[in-house]
């Protein structure tokens, strides 16, 4: 059921990203500031927009969880969750590396993503041990939703503060301001974007489809064991 | 900061994208894992019942 | 629904009244903390952002405490389980949680913001008072509704204790900027307000997003 669409959606990802890589190294040109080091940033950013899609997507699932009382949108909310967090993970250690390389420090208040990723991180980190200490699957499923839910709709708010506290004298150091994007290098962050969006929602497919075969098997070997 | 030399750039740069694929690859990894666990219980499943 | 609502918050006033076991805690707590941050700093007085960042982080660790006994009384008497079987909207409940958090708040701050005038703040209070009330208001209210959701959240697990701390002080961190950004023109020497108005308007919307969602969600909580 999952799996539907999973082989030719990796062969789409894969292509994606081999041609956005492509595009970065031969094709996009070197930032007239930042030089080489700028080319993080198609990868960076991506990631982020991504992963904040994923955790919305997250609580998008959660309403249907909780509205239709179906458990396999819980599924779904769950693998979209855990598969940003991830993403979120390497969003902040990508970041890093980045403010390290242009500007000299590990860490940059100063980048509205950056810090809303980390508080948006570390609250999505809550989101295992919250689920996994109920231990009724029902309850376990429902808390699960109300987080997801909670949790996605913060993300959105959580980045407007976050931009809005930026100081006015510091500008932003890391992103680009889409308007100054020369064509060849919007070209390269869009193929970029759609390559990391298409992996994401493979993976997403492929956990998806493994959990499900999983929950399926178990189900097979209870059934076995009673009627043995 | 005046902008980083290419050989010094390049570093962080490839340790960025490393940083990218690894998280590809040891996700799949672990996947791949998973379903080795399933096929394994269904062999078993398969032989309890023969 | 709301007399339900109102019966339940009268319960609730009237057991921490009697066994006095959230508010004097939280009061003693914040009084603690400023202790400490003269001593961690190493400052006799703080002014501007120093002190916003103070009382304000100070306000949400201790919100903390309140938050994770918000439930306690049901806990220990079993009382869920009574309100659970009567047909009651768990909105009421929501509400009624969130009313007695947001009273809690207010109570605390009435000992605790002047506590921190005398101790730590040197410009004092007066310079823009009824800003100061607005924006403690609009914050009480945000942090009353995702206390009362966080609270219920964290209800049946085990690791409660941690689980609040953990859960509550991320959610709150556009309250505290909202908060925290309003706040610190209106204790600087030469005190009045700057930029209000956007951060208000940013505490407004938190507010509401969040009390919708929690009013949506809480349904599906405490059910069993």
């Amino acid at each position: 059921m999952y799996s539907k669409g999973l082989a030719p959606l990796a062969a789409a990802a894969a292509v994606t990203i081999t041609t956005a890589l492509a595009l970065v190294f031969f094709y996009a040109p070197n930032d007239a500031d930042q030089g080489f080091v700028q080319k993080i940033f198609y990868i960076h950013v991506p990631m982020a927009i991504v992963a904040l899609c994923g955790f919305v997507a997250g609580g998008i699932f959660g309403i249907r969880h909780l509205r239709s009382g179906d458990r396999s949108w819980d599924m779904r909310s769950y693998v979209a969750i855990h598969l940003s967090i991830i993403l979120g993970l390497a969003v902040l250690i990508t970041g890093s590396i980045w403010a390290k390389a242009s500007w000299g420090h590990w860490w940059l208040w100063d980048e509205p993503v950056l810090v809303s990723f980390l508080v948006v991180f570390l609250l999505y980190c809550v989101y295992y041990p919250l689920r996994f200490s109920i231990e009724d699957p029902d309850r376990q499923a429902r808390y699960s939703s109300v987080f997801a839910i909670t949790a996605g709709a913060f993300v959105p708010l959580n980045f407007i503060a976050v931009r809005l506290a930026e100081k006015y004298t510091h500008p932003r150091v890391l992103s680009q301001t889409g308007g100054s994007m020369p064509g060849e290098m919007r070209l390269t962050f869009l193929v970029a974007l759609v390559g990391v969006a298409l992996l994401f929602v493979a993976l997403w497919k492929l956990e998806l489809t493994a959990k499900h075969a999983s929950m399926q098997l178990k189900k097979l070997r209870n059934r076995a064991r009673v009627a043995a | 900061m005046p902008a980083l030399p290419l050989d010094e750039a390049g570093k962080y740069v490839a340790a960025a994208y490393v940083v990218f694929v690894a998280l590809i690859l040891i996700y799949v990894a672990i996947i791949g894992a998973k379903i080795a666990r399933i096929e394994r219980q269904i062999t078993e499943l398969v032989e309890d019942d023969e | 629904m709301i007399r339900t609502a109102r019966a339940i918050l009268r319960k609730d006033l009237l057991i921490e009244l009697r066994t006095k076991e959230s508010v004097p805690a939280m009061v003693l707590f914040s009084i603690t903390v400023y202790v400490l941050f003269h001593f961690g700093l190493d400052r006799d007085s703080l002014d501007g952002e120093l002190a916003s960042g103070v009382l304000w982080v100070t306000m949400l660790l201790a919100a903390v405490i309140g938050v994770t006994r918000l439930f306690a009384a049901e806990r220990e008497q079993g009382g869920i389980d009574g309100l659970l079987l009567a047909p009651v909207d768990r909105t009421s409940l929501f509400v009624a949680k969130a009313a007695a958090l947001f009273l809690f708040l207010t109570a605390v701050e009435l000992v605790a913001v002047p506590a921190f005038a005398l101790l730590l703040l040197g410009p004092g209070l007066g310079g823009a008072f009824p800003e100061l009330l607005a924006i403690l208001a609009l914050g009480n209210l945000g942090v009353a509704a995702v206390g009362a959701l966080v609270a219920a959240l964290a209800a049946e697990t085990r690791a409660r204790e941690l689980i609040v701390p953990l859960l509550l002080l991320p959610l709150l961190v556009p309250l505290l900027i909202a908060c925290a950004q309003a706040t610190e023109p209106l204790m600087r020497q030469d005190a009045g307000p700057e930029d209000l108005g956007r951060w208000l308007s940013v505490l407004t919307l938190y507010d509401v997003v969040f009390v919708l969602l929690s009013v949506a969600v809480f349904d599906f909580l405490l059910e069993d």
